[in-house]
């Protein structure tokens, strides 16, 4: 657990009456909350107005092209892996339209969309998922340009991180070096610990705006030994992660652009593009222009785009990436790789997400290592 | 109070007036735009580009081909391949564009002062070179030789061919042009523009070269150059790649590590050597 800061209070101990109060609080301050919510089967992502609306007792079962939920009847909010989709789509929206032009004689008028910007409380965000979120920050506001419509949509959010104390069989954080811990970013830190039937919420504040919320929360303050108990589940979540990256993936992947594992790989992916739909990192988009039947507005959208469409580097003559080898290899390369050159960090969080959604479970992990375990020497 | 967000003037195209459109060749036409409202000049370093929006029709990256001491008059050459651009072509004086950026890197006008300098072009990739041939005139007695070196398909399809005879006629420039498909009165070079690296001659040791054209063209002209004995750190050359944002933000334009929206369109060669003969990029 991190060490409090020297303005944050003790950790407090609450119960799911607490989280009630919470989300209350939430609520009457103007926040959305969203939160994991059981939904035809699946773990998803939601807005919540009760804490009745978190999965109490769901567990959720992943492997490489397999995801099931079951109900384990306890009383645990948290006792899940990752939702199917990360935390993206409400910051970086999947459609979005940028501006409407109307036509005005020979040429046009921009208008501006001033929807007003929707301000999100994040319950239950995973350590992955924060640092997922921290690399979408760079990714939209790099110094050279910032994206306003996301840099404002994520001032605006107040986020409540969830340490793991269970963890998926597709997870592979610990070697990502982003998780099961909850790391810099949140506002609020929870840990489910205790009894299963009736857990207790460890809740830490990590900012001035979670001190505020915290203020109101009631609970009691937290024993040394409800810390340690917090402690010991997350470190347990740590032992239970079997995946692992490569430390050396960014290195081994940029000397390894024309290895033969390329083209065997391409044969079992599908270019479906849900790898790159369902992780929390990918930020590729695209701009539609279109007008009304009458012509008299026009408008711009932007939507998720997918490097695994032949489109996406489509230039006059023919797109560059014709083959799927070399689709895959840009997915793969940019987040473990080219991240690095363009945003100082990896790409990739190991959230699993990609190894689970997978409908032919390519896992990126056994993809590494297979490139590695087949150099043929440094180049 | 709820909060709104303003998009930044990199987002939003701002409507530009074509004060004159010239039909340069068969395909390719070259626009003069002037803003709508406001008489705001258009500064940017040669080798730059614009987002050109039509309304409705969609929007396409576009090099700047004008003169850098000129900032009154934005100038665009254009060549009609599909639907944007052939859209493009029918524009009129009077019609409206808009107009985003300027973007990306520029060639090394400044860096070069000293050096002999060897353009190589091909086809409409003269016109994001045109800039940097303004730039070097307009301070020619900063630089060493001048050679101009430009490959069209076929004699009709020499892209600004008077320029290129008024700057060949000159006794400070050395121009020489090849096409690929000799036709009528033509008696000059047949074949690829590489074929004359070399023609004008240059000190190898201080001469910085600038690359535009088809990708082809590109990497015969580095590796020509690299085995001429000229530094790869003096090799300049610009990119294409699909664009859909131009700020570094929809993805499409990476090229290994680089968005070459951003970081380019134009790269030294030390920049891009592991990358730039990969296939599929
Ligand atoms: C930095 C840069 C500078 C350029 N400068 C010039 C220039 O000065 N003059 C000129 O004539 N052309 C230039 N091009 C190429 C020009 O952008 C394409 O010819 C144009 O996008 C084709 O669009 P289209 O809709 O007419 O063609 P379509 O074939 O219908 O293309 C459909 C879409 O694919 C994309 N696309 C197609 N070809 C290209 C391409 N070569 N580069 C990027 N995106 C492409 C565009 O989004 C386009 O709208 C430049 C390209 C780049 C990247
Ligand atoms: S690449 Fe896969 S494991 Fe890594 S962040 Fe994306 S979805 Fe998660
Ligand atoms: S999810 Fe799997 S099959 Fe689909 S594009 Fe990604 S790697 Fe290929
Ligand atoms: S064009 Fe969008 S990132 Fe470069």
């Amino acid at each position: 657990m991190k060490p409090a800061g020297s303005t944050d209070p003790l950790p407090a101990i609450i119960d799911k009456g607490g989280l009630q109060v919470l989300i209350d609080a939430l609520i009457g301050g103007g926040f959305t909350v969203i939160a994991p919510r059981l939904t035809d089967g699946v773990i998803a992502l939601d807005t919540i107005t009760s804490v009745d609306h978190l999965p109490a007792g769901a567990t959720d079962e992943q492997e490489a092209g397999y995801y099931r939920v079951h109900d384990g009847g306890g009383g645990r909010l948290f006792d899940y892996a990752t939702t199917p989709q990360g935390w993206k789509r409400y910051l970086y929206p999947p459609e979005e339209r940028l501006w409407q032009a109307k036509r005005e004689g020979a040429g046009f008028a921009i208008v501006e969309e001033r929807a007003p910007v929707p301000r999100y409380a994040f319950l239950g965000v995973r350590a992955c998922d924060l640092r997922a979120i921290g690399i979408l920050d760079a990714v939209f506001d790099h110094g050279r340009s910032a994206e306003p419509r996301y840099v404002a949509r994520r001032d605006q959010a107040l986020i409540i991180g969830v340490n793991c104390t269970r963890a998926g069989s597709t997870c592979f954080c610990t070697s990502m070096g982003t998780g099961p811990a909850v790391g810099t970013g949140a506002d609020l830190v929870l840990t489910e610990f205790g009894d299963d039937a009736a857990p207790a919420l460890l809740v830490e504040a990590r900012s001035p705006a979670g001190r505020k919320v915290f203020a109101r929360l009631g609970g009691r303050q937290a024993a040394a030994e409800d810390i340690e108990a917090a402690d010991a589940a997350v470190a347990k979540a740590a032992t239970m992660v079997t995946r692992h990256m490569a430390t050396d993936a960014a290195a081994i992947l940029k000397r390894n652009l024309e290895h033969r594992e390329w083209a065997k790989v391409a044969q079992r992916c599908l270019g479906c593009a849900n790898c790159t739909l369902v992780c929390p990192t990918c930020f590729c988009g695209s701009v539609e222009d279109t007008t009304d039947l009458t012509g008299a507005t026009a408008a711009r959208w932007r939507r998720w785009d997918s490097c695994f469409t032949s489109d996406f580097s489509y230039i006059h003559g023919g797109s560059i990436r014709r083959s799927g080898a070399s689709r895959y290899r840009q997915w793969m390369t940019h987040k473990l790789s080219h991240w690095w050159q363009q945003f100082g960090s990896s790409g990739c969080v190991g959230c699993g997400r990609c190894i689970t959604w997978c409908p032919v479970g390519i896992d990126i992990t056994e993809q590494v290592r297979r490139i590695k375990d087949s150099e043929g020497g440094p180049h | 109070m709820a909060v709104t967000a303003t998009l930044p003037e990199t987002m939003v195209p701002r409507p530009y007036l074509v004060d004159r459109v010239t039909a340069d060749v068969s395909d390719t036409f070259t626009l003069v735009l002037k803003p709508q409202y406001g008489t705001e000049q258009f500064a940017f370093r040669p080798g730059q580009f614009n987002m050109l929006y039509l309304y409705g029709v969609g929007e396409v990256p576009i090099s700047i081909s004008g003169d850098p001491n000129d900032p009154q008059r934005l100038v665009h050459t254009v060549r009609a391949l599909g639907t944007v651009t052939a859209a493009m072509q029918k524009l009129k004086r009077g019609s409206v564009v808009g107009v985003r950026g300027p973007f990306g890197s520029s060639w090394p006008i400044d860096q070069a002062e000293g050096a002999d300098i060897v353009i190589i072009a091909g086809g409409v990739g003269l016109a994001p070179l045109r800039p940097a041939i303004y730039a070097i005139l307009a301070r020619r007695e900063r630089y060493g030789r001048f050679v101009i070196l430009y490959g069209a398909r076929s004699p009709k399809d020499i892209l600004f061919s008077r320029q290129l005879e008024r700057w060949r006629s000159r006794l400070d420039t050395f121009v020489d042009v090849t096409v690929d498909r000799a036709t009528g009165a033509w008696h000059g070079n047949v074949g690829v523009v590489t074929g004359l690296i070399g023609h004008g001659g240059f000190d190898a040791d201080h001469t910085v070269a600038m690359i535009c054209g088809p990708e082809l063209m590109i990497r015969y002209g580095v590796l020509t150059l690299i085995d001429r004995g000229v530094r790869t750190n003096n090799i300049y050359v610009s990119m294409e790649r699909n664009m859909k944002c131009a700020v570094g933000f929809c993805g499409h334009c990476q090229w290994g590590g680089n968005f070459v929206c951003r970081d380019g369109p134009v790269f030294s060669f030390d920049q891009i050597a592991d990358i730039f003969q990969v296939r599929e990029l």
